[in-house]
């Protein structure tokens, strides 16, 4: 047996059949599937040491509470942030960006003040900054794509004023699946005095995070896209920052005394986990990135090219198909493709692909004014994990080919 | 003619001879091909029908008391849904569709069997055409 087959038998979703055939979980940019160890760790924690976190002192409460804190000297490592203080755990990527946009909004955002975002955005990268600029008055400013899907980073240095409060940009963009160069991203708007944030929701699953190394102020991910347990997630934030920003939401452990005069908090990071944590869920976030880890083995990983390079060469063969996110060398792009393809609508092609047994996704990929960009209703995204396999990919085409042929008729 | 319950019913037997769900699909595709051409000036946005993944059209005529409905989708299995839907409907006079539980819909197996997404699309389509029906009574 392969190391792929042996890590594959981690995930029993992927053993399951749907109509009669077996699944080709293509979807994973939405969620991943769970590895075993991860099921194993939450009902661990649930069944022998479920307890309220920092509060009692008992031993039940105190066991969880090991899980919970050892969980984020896990996360801290596993990002090479400098100090524990600096990883707060929230329900998921779109919960940190809010905490972010509320708390840094409030410590630093002044009427006329402007954020910057990138136009290849998820909604979850842009609403909350909407709804900040709304609050206070201030300005979002769009960093455009070209039409390869590329930031145009060139134009970057001339959003930036010293009204530009915070920059915040995808690591791989959901849709288009290309890296960003964040690195160069961060090093522009740093020299400008901008910090900036960084959406890690799928580049924690494809790529090597280390948030000393990308000099990044915020750098925040959900961890069901890497195998954890859903409600759960992770904000990386520079500390110094976190220090001067006000709590989101008030009550529970954030406290340090509360007296009707006024109350003090406590401080990082409890200040900014407040109410009952995700006891059970955490934890789950250590097994998963030991199965992230499990997964750089050299084998998945030339498996995972080989479908970049299958998947590019057949896509561009395919008469009609329109690839968005067209990468400029192929370690640019994750095994993420999405596209459309003429007389035949995405969401026809998703509907007889799931009759296929083929799992992908149809629709506006909580990206609409990147849809509007490329002047399309939607696209079909397939996305894979780096579980998937080389002869999924293969399937898939053939499903495709299949799916067209009916459309088209 | 024929009863509104006749033609749900011979609907159903005509769907009930596909087991297979691609040969189903291949049944709505022919159908929504087969679907007289929308004008595109009727493509606007109050003949949009909300709640479906693709973009559908309907556009209805009363003559003599009863209602005549056209419809259009950017997506042919959504197109082949609403051509069927219509086929049914139109023709009818506003009493008899409003009175109509659209349970026939059920027994086609469309509900369970298509996206989230999707069915709440068909139900958007039977909501429109009830209310469209209601209004006209």
């Amino acid at each position: 047996m392969t190391q792929l087959e042996k890590i594959r038998q981690e995930f029993p979703a992927l053993g399951e059949q749907v109509y009669g055939k077996p699944l080709v979980y293509l979807d994973n940019a939405a969620t991943s599937q769970r590895p075993l160890s991860v099921v194993r760790k939450w009902e661990e924690v649930t069944l022998k040491y479920n307890a309220n976190l920092h509060r009692a002192v008992h031993r039940l409460a105190d066991l969880a509470t090991q899980e919970y804190e050892a969980t984020r000297d896990a996360v801290r490592d596993y990002l090479n942030a400098e100090s524990r203080q600096e990883i707060v755990f929230t329900s998921g990527a779109t919960a940190a960006i809010n905490l972010v946009a509320f708390s840094f909004g409030e410590a630093f955002v002044r009427e006329g003040d402007e954020i910057v975002v990138s136009e290849a955005e998820h909604h979850s990268n842009i609403v909350p900054w909407q709804m900040l600029c709304e609050r206070k008055g201030a300005r979002l400013k769009v960093l455009p794509v070209d039409d390869g899907g590329r930031l145009c980073l060139e134009a970057l240095p001339g959003l930036l004023t010293p009204r530009t409060k915070l920059v915040c940009v995808a690591h791989i963009s959901n849709v288009l699946g290309l890296v960003n160069p964040v690195k160069e991203v961060v090093k522009i708007c740093h020299s400008a005095g901008c910090p900036v944030l960084v959406d890690g929701a799928q580049g924690i699953v494809h790529e090597r995070v280390d948030v000393r190394d990308l000099v990044c102020d915020f750098y925040v991910f959900s961890g069901h896209k890497v195998y954890a347990a859903p409600g759960t997630g992770v904000l990386y934030g520079r500390r110094a920052l976190l220090e001067q920003m006000p709590p989101y939401m008030g009550g529970g452990e954030m406290i340090g005394t509360v007296r009707w005069t006024g109350t003090t908090y406590a401080p990082l990071p409890q200040k900014f986990e407040a109410g009952t944590q995700n006891i059970a869920g955490t934890p789950t976030l250590r097994p998963a990135l030991e199965m992230a880890q499990a997964l750089r083995d050299p084998a998945v990983e030339a498996e995972q090219r080989a479908i970049k390079e299958f998947m590019l060469n057949k896509l561009s063969g395919i008469p009609g198909l329109r690839l968005y996110g067209i990468p400029a060398s192929p370690e640019e792009k994750i095994p993420l493709f999405s596209f459309s393809v003429e007389q035949a609508h995405h969401e026809d092609l998703a509907l007889i692909l799931d009759k296929l047994g083929v799992a992908v996704r149809s629709g506006q990929m909580c990206a609409e004014p990147l849809m509007d960009r490329f002047g399309v209703t939607g696209m079909l995204r397939v996305s894979f994990a780096p579980y998937n396999t080389l002869q999924e990919a293969e399937y898939f085409i053939q499903s495709l080919e299949r799916a067209i042929k009916m459309l088209r008729g | 003619m024929k009863s509104l319950q006749e033609i749900q019913a011979e609907v159903v037997e005509d769907f009930s001879m596909y087991d297979e769900w691609l040969d189903k699909y291949e049944y709505l595709i022919d159908l929504g091909r087969r679907l007289e051409p929308f004008p595109e000036e009727l493509k606007t946005d109050d003949r949009l029908i909300k709640g479906c993944q693709s973009r559908v059209w309907l556009d209805t005529r009363e003559e003599d008391g009863r209602l005549y409905f056209r419809a259009d989708s950017d997506a042919i299995i959504t197109k082949g849904i609403i051509s069927l839907l219509i086929g049914v409907y139109s023709g009818r006079t506003a009493a008899e569709i409003a009175a109509d539980d659209f349970s026939f819909v059920d027994s086609l197996g469309l509900r369970e069997n298509l996206s989230p997404t999707r069915a709440n699309g068909l139900a958007s389509m039977i909501e429109t055409l009830r209310q469209t029906a209601q209004k006209c009574c």
